[in-house]
This record gives structure tokens, sequence and C-alpha cells, in this order.
């Protein structure tokens, strides 16, 4: 069997880098432990700064209530809106609301009231979430007012009771982790390979190799099986780490999750070696692999949902094998969705698996 | 006596674009000659060395090397012939045992043979010592001894070496002759670029090519006749002469 020395080969060379073997570990750790941090889109500490035109008991209760709350951080109370605007124009508050005369009064007697809200959208999520959190601690304090002056007056108005499935503190850790199980293994899977067959080029051992009788698909198989492994190893260690400092196991199989993610590899490592056969320096392999990676990370809907983006660029992401891997890794780690559930993404990610191989191995020329 | 032959080319042509890099070359090689392919630099020795050994493919004319046909059953040839390229290609970071081992296997020799066979060679080169040094450890003689003798380690029919002393001290360079001549003995015929035109002394046969063409191919003693020439020297610099491309 050729490919046992091969493989013997590949795995010296890799055991004895002295960055390579490390980068595995390093990986997972820098991605697990440190970008749920980095990514969350929880917003908190929304300074917040508010006009009291009514200086009721009620308004100072709502102050109250304002800063009581972890999404905002009352920073002062001033008299008019142009006082309230300086604080925004310093950078010293994000969010203005301004109080009316006589809030308290239309609220108890009345049963309503109207609050202006100004938010500085300059970062729009925060301005959005902003406004939404606002929305929800002003209709529960209006409720509460409401229903203790007037119980019975009232007519019956709708309440919308939520029910917060499958992640049910809404924690954006929760939703990102699985996702990130992705980078680890786009970054490993499909940089590595192709960087080392570029390297073969580069320093000339490659031609060495092609005037051999040993055979395409031996030669490409021997460079893939070790980054099959290293990606797997780096994936088995995210787990690893997700469960102990976030405590997240997946509600689904484990097998579920690594069955799709070599499927996934395949893709990766496909691509790697497309890019590494079309390529003469390392520097042109590097480049197009970071091209691609950039796309497939911002397109997998880790950061964004995929159904938000608009028809043309959905029709985009259904050609990256990272949006799939990341529906699996939710859909698994959160609602423990099986191979059943999965049929489209098992479906896409397979034909992009044949596809992507065949080329590579098409492409890759011992003779030219 | 006929001679039984190894390579055979007619009319060998390699054109990339407008440029014609090999320029139907039609010559015969015997079987355990040591066969020198000069030319100066650009005059397309390294294109038609690697028509000859599969990783090329010829734009027309045809060839067979060691029984098969250059443009159809590149892949077999493969099987009867070693190669060492002018660029240093063993893997440096790979212990010397396990680059012997590595193109050992690939060739398809057993376990028990590469060991026994490795030991025999590393004490015939004097490595012993060094079996367990990594490759890039070594001094360029040393590295371009152990290249040659890992290209004939499966006893090819055929082995080519481009330029395999280059940069190599005149020592060495002797040291390295009478390896090819060893290897000749065995009866692997050798196909061998070089500048040197003392080396060329070494060689049975000479073909010189100008400008992707032979101009001239014989023994250095009737190329010398030939040429009026005192050395292999003179024979190479009066063919140089007319080179129009320039390096």
């Amino acid at each position: 069997m050729v490919i046992k020395y091969l493989l013997e080969k590949e795995f010296k060379q890799f055991f004895r880098n002295k960055f390579m073997p490390k980068l595995v570990i390093l990986f997972p750790v820098m991605i697990i432990a440190l970008m749920p941090w980095a990514t969350t889109l929880d917003i908190k500490n929304i300074n917040t700064v508010i006009v009291d035109h009514d200086v009721s008991s009620v308004s100072k209760e709502l102050a109250e209530t304002v800063n009581a709350s972890s999404y905002f951080k009352l920073r002062d109370v001033v008299d008019s809106y142009e006082e309230a605007m300086t604080l925004v124009e310093f950078g010293d508050a994000d969010l203005i609301v301004e109080i009316p005369a006589g809030f308290g009064d239309d609220l108890t007697r009345a049963g309503g009231s109207d609050i202006l809200a100004a938010i500085n959208t300059v970062n729009s999520t925060k301005g959005v979430l902003g406004q939404a959190y606002l929305q929800s601690l002003l209709q529960e304090f209006s409720a509460r007012h409401v229903a203790a002056s007037s119980a019975a007056a009232l007519s019956p108005s709708v309440n919308i009771s939520v029910k917060n499935m499958y992640n049910p503190l809404l924690d954006y850790k929760y939703t990102m982790i699985p996702g990130l199980m992705m980078v680890i293994l786009v970054l490993l899977c499909g940089f590595l390979p192709a960087a080392n067959i570029v390297q073969e080029k580069e320093l000339g051992t490659i031609e060495q190799i092609n005037v051999t009788p040993v055979s395409k698909f031996t030669f490409i198989l021997a460079k893939l099986i070790p980054y099959w492994a290293i990606g797997l190893v780096a994936l088995s260690f995210g787990f690893f780490l997700s469960w102990i400092i976030f405590g997240m196991v997946p509600v689904g199989s484990v097998l579920t999750i690594y069955f799709f993610s070599c499927l996934f590899i395949l893709t990766m490592t496909g691509m790697g070696l497309i890019v590494s056969n079309k390529s003469s320096t390392m520097q042109q392999a590097v480049f197009v692999m970071l091209f691609f990676v950039m796309i497939f990370i911002m397109m997998s809907g880790l950061l964004t949902p995929v159904e938000s983006m608009p028809d043309w660029a959905q029709a985009i992401a259904a050609f990256t094998p990272t949006k799939y891997l990341v529906n699996v890794l939710k859909c698994v780690y959160l609602k423990g969705s099986t191979v059943a559930d999965l049929k489209t993404d098992l479906i896409a990610l397979s034909v992009m698996a044949v596809v992507l191989n065949t080329w590579a191995i098409l492409s890759y020329r011992k003779n030219n | 006596m006929e001679r039984e032959i190894v390579i055979h080319t007619e009319e060998l042509t390699k054109r990339f674009g407008n440029f014609t890099a090999v320029d139907r070359i039609s010559f015969d090689v015997y079987k355990g000659e040591v066969f020198g392919f000069l030319g100066a630099n650009g005059a397309g020795k390294t294109t038609a060395m690697r028509m000859l050994c599969g990783l090329s493919r010829p734009t027309s004319g045809t060839g067979t090397v060691a029984g098969y046909d250059i443009s159809r059953q590149y892949e077999k040839i493969k099987s009867s012939i070693g190669y060492m390229s002018q660029k240093f290609s063993l893997y440096e970071d790979l212990k010397v045992w396990e680059n012997i081992r590595l193109y050992a296997g690939i060739y398809g020799m057993k376990d028990k043979e590469i060991e026994r066979k490795t030991a025999e060679l590393l004490e015939r080169l004097h490595f012993t010592r060094e079996r367990n040094a990594m490759v890039r450890s070594l001094p360029l003689g040393w590295k371009q001894k152990l290249a040659f003798s890992v290209s004939i380690f499966h006893d090819p029919a055929i082995v080519f070496l481009d330029e395999p002393t280059g940069g190599v001290d005149p020592y060495t360079r002797r040291q390295f002759w009478e390896m090819i001549y060893e290897a000749a003995d065995r009866g692997i015929t050798v196909f061998v670029t070089t500048h040197y035109m003392d080396e060329a002394e070494y060689c049975d046969r000479v073909s010189i090519m100008v400008d992707g063409r032979i101009d001239a191919l014989d023994t250095p003693a009737n190329l010398k006749a030939q040429f009026g020439a005192e050395s292999m020297d003179e024979v190479f610099r009066s063919l140089a002469r007319k080179a129009e491309r320039s390096e």
C-alpha cells in the first residue's frame, strides 16, 4: 500500500512543524472561548437620558424602572430636550426619553399617554434593539399602572405571551457557539491542505512525486486524510470547550454532528485542493482562499439569519456549504434534530462534496 | 551487434504559445550508456527532459522511453525511470532514512527490502551515522549524492539527472561521477544534463542543443575531431555562438 508511506510522511511533517500542532489547539480555544463574547448581539447598558416635563411620582418611578433594567443605564434626568441632545452629541447618551407634562395623570386616569423616544442609530442594531427593549419596558410599566388604578373600567386588551423555544433565555451565545464550530472547520480544513500543496509546489518536491508512478488519487487522499483527522480533533475539542465554559451540550446526537461535519470537511478540503491546483504561489492560494472563506462565513447565517437576506443574496448563500453546516449545528445543538430532519442539508452537502472533489482530482495534473 | 534502444524520439516538439522550446528533435539513447544532454541556458534541455519523464506532453512528434509511448503511456514510464531535478527535491523536514523509505515505498518496494537496501546504501555512502539526520542539516554535496541514490534506489531502467552537480565543489563532483559510472555498470542508462564541459568528457555520447534543436550528437572524441577542437569546451562554444535565443 503506497498510501501508508505517504501518510507517514504527512503526519511526520505535520507534527515536526513547530507551529501547526499548537494551532489545532489554539484555534478552538480562541474561537469557542473568545468569539461568543465578541459576537454577541445582546445590547446592554444603553446610556439613557430622561427629559422629565412631568415631575410626578409616576415619572420618577419610570426613571427608576429604566435605571433598574440591565438594558439601560440612566445617565441623567434633565429639564429640556436641548440639554438631552447635548449629551447625545457629546456621546454621553444614546437614548432620550421625553416624558410629557401630565404623563402621570394621563396614565392613571385616561389609561394612556405618549412618550417620545429618540435613539442614536449610528449603530443600528443597538438602536433597533434599544427601541424594542424600551417598548416592552413601557408596556409593562403602563399595564401595571393602568391595572392598579382602573382595573375594571378598561376594555379588554390582547396580551401576547411569548415562549422562546429552544433557547429560552434568548442568550445570544447559545446561537453563536454551534455556528462557530463551522469557523474552526473552515479555517483548519480549507486553508491548511491548500497551503500544504502549494508549499510542495514552491519547494519543487511535488515534481519529484509527479515523476513517480503514484496515482493522483492516492497522493491527494494522503494529503487530505491528515486534515480530516485534524478537523475532527479540533471539533471535538470545541465541543469539550463549549461544555466546560458554557455548559452547552448538544440536545441531539453528537454522531449526527460528526456525520455532517465529515461531509462538510470533504467539501472544504475539496475546495482547498482546487485552489491549490490552480495556484502556483502561496500568496495566490492564500488570497483566493481568504476571499472564499470570507464569503462563506458572512453568508452562512452565523451572524445574520439567511432568511432575512434579500432573495439574490439568499441564492448566493445556497451555494455556500457553510450555510448548511451552520443550520445543522444549530438544529442539532439546540433542537435535537436528527439526520431525517436535515435532509435538505444532507443532499446539498453531499452534492457539493462530490462535485468539488471530482473537480479537485481532475484539476490535479501530473502531466501537462 | 545491435544495441538495445531505451529512449527513442522522432521530431519531438514542445511549443508554449508562439515559443518553440523544443524544435523537432530526434535521437536514440542505448541501454547502459551515459548520455550527456548539453545546451546553453534556455536551449530547451529541461523541457525535453520533462517530456521524456512524462511530466510534460509533447506538442507534436513521438517518443518512447523504456518501450512506452511518451504521449499516451506516460504513467507507465514513471515506474521504469528515476529522476533528479535541478531543484533539490528531497523533503528537508524528513530524516535521511525517511526520505529513502518514502520513495522506495512509492515505487512499491516492501518494508523488509527497503530496510535491507537502506542499510546497504548508507554503508556504501558512508552515511550510516547520518541515518537519523534531518536532510535539511546536510551539506549540499551530501544532499545531491543522497538525492541521486534515492532516484536509483528502485533500480530503474533509466535515470534522468537535470544538472545534478550544480553548485557542488570539484571533489564532490568527482565522487558524484563515480556514482554515475557505478549506476551505468549496473545497467542503468544515465541521461544527464550539465553545464560543466569536463563532465561532458565523461559521457559515452553527447548531444548539444542550440535554440531547441540538437545541433551535434556523437562521442566526445568524434565531436572534437569534427569541430577540430581541443576540448568539449571549444566544441560547445563554437556551437553556442550560433544561438539566437538569449538566456
